[in-house]
């Protein structure tokens, strides 16, 4: 009996047994972002026999995601499948009684305010700051813990915030660095992904089947080339002052509500999102691109691609734009308004 | 002197002299980090008036956005 034997090996873990089990199995985990980080955790807690995963990304499957990002497969390349569409289709052959909610949009405070509240906690497996400082005050709002992780080259971090416990992201970080260091530009090899994924997911299992005193506590970092581990204790460096976790200001919730541009980062690329009332008439733009004979056209289900010059644009059905080939955001502004309208 | 840094041992010259100059010597002042000077964490604000000696030990940790 396929469907009553799969957990057995992790239900003769001592902490997690019959009643941790049987936790997991009610539990809501929220995944941001579903690259490398997102998809190993994924298929982690599918396997697991979490209940219900929410995954949101905004982005489609590449060529240059497949040496690590392990859910994505060359047909999903071929067909330019968002990435939660192609990681449900594969968590669901991996366990079909996972409930997947596949999410095609950008993490927002919008997105975030309504999905975060129904969850046990939230993986951050995003590609960028300004992300993760959302996930941070959101998580600090609705009382729920969330862990990030993070890696590049060989190199990974990983630290698990709880509410009204632990210090938060913006406790630890004294400034948001920009020093250019991405898996764009000096690359990313898929063990330290995995280390970081080990991490995070253990901690979510801690949490989920109620061993909190099993928790870390500690900012966990490693170089695996290097061959260095670091654990530092930084619970003195809880900021009384801190406007996220301490006086509950939530300051990136409200810039947030105002930003429309974001240059992605190391990818020369523009997001471009327009206001939630605009909507997108997916077959007549098609239409109408088709016209234009410098066009090259490529559509499926949930996307429309195109290239026009040094550019190339691909529109979600949600009316959010990339603009490939410009980090400048007038310029893609322009082309946006140009051939989208 | 030497130091150990995660773990590894360096050399550091004489001329660095605290935990800034140290940082700087490691071209990692422009990241964003916690340093841990012999077990100790230490606040940013502090980092210029440590004083690293022969044998300390440091934990550095930044922080990366990539996933
Ligand atoms: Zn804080």
């Amino acid at each position: 009996m396929l469907v009553n034997n799969r957990y057995h090996r992790q239900m003769l873990f001592d902490p997690i047994g019959e009643t941790g089990q049987k936790r997991l199995q009610e539990s809501h985990v929220v995944i941001v972002g579903v690259g490398a980080l997102g998809s190993s955790s994924a298929e982690m807690l599918a396997r697991a026999g979490v209940g219900t995963l929410t995954l949101i990304d905004r982005d489609y499957v590449e060529e240059t995601n497949l040496q690590r990002q392990q859910l994505f497969s060359e047909e999903d390349v071929r067909m330019q499948t968002p990435k939660v569409i192609a990681a449900k289709k594969r968590l669901q052959e991996i366990n079909h009684l996972t409930n997947i909610h596949a999410e095609v949009i950008d993490a927002g405070v919008d997105e975030l305010e309504v999905i975060v509240p129904q969850a046990n906690l939230v993986i951050d497996a995003t590609d960028n700051f300004d992300t993760r400082l959302i996930i941070n005050d959101i998580c600090q709002k609705h009382h729920k813990p969330w862990i990030y992780g993070a890696c590049v080259a060989s190199y990974g971090v990983t630290f698990t915030v709880l509410p009204e416990e632990t210090p938060c992201l913006q406790c630890l970080m004294d400034h948001i660095p920009s020093d250019g260091a991405t898996c764009d530009t000096v690359g990313i090899i898929s063990p330290a992904v995995q280390m970081v994924v080990s991490h995070q997911v253990t901690e979510v299992l801690k949490i989920l089947t109620e061993n909190l005193d099993a928790l870390s506590g500690k900012l966990i970092a490693f170089d695996l080339w290097k061959n260095q581990q670091m654990e530092l204790k930084v619970a003195s460096l809880k900021d009384e002052t801190c406007p996220s976790c301490s006086k509950k200001q939530y300051p990136h919730l409200a810039y947030q509500a105002q930003l429309k541009t974001a240059v992605l980062c190391g990818r020369n690329t523009v997001q471009i999102r327009t206001s939630a009332e605009k909507i997108i008439h997916f077959d007549e733009m098609k239409k109408h691109l088709e016209r234009n004979q410098h066009i090259k056209l490529f559509s499926n289900p949930y996307l429309l691609s195109f290239e026009i010059d040094k550019y190339r644009v691909v529109v979600f059905r949600d009316g959010r734009t990339l603009i490939h080939g410009t980090k400048n955001v007038q310029e893609a502004k322009k082309v946006y308004y140009q051939y989208v309208g | 002197m030497e130091i150990i840094v995660n773990g590894d041992p360096l050399e550091v010259s004489e001329g660095i002299t605290n935990i800034e100059e140290l940082i700087q010597e490691l071209r990692l002042e422009k990241k964003s980090l916690i340093v841990e000077h012999n077990q100790t964490i230490l606040k940013k604000e502090k980092h210029k008036e440590t004083a690293i000696s022969e044998g300390d030990r440091l934990e550095i940790v930044h922080f990366v956005g990539g996933g």
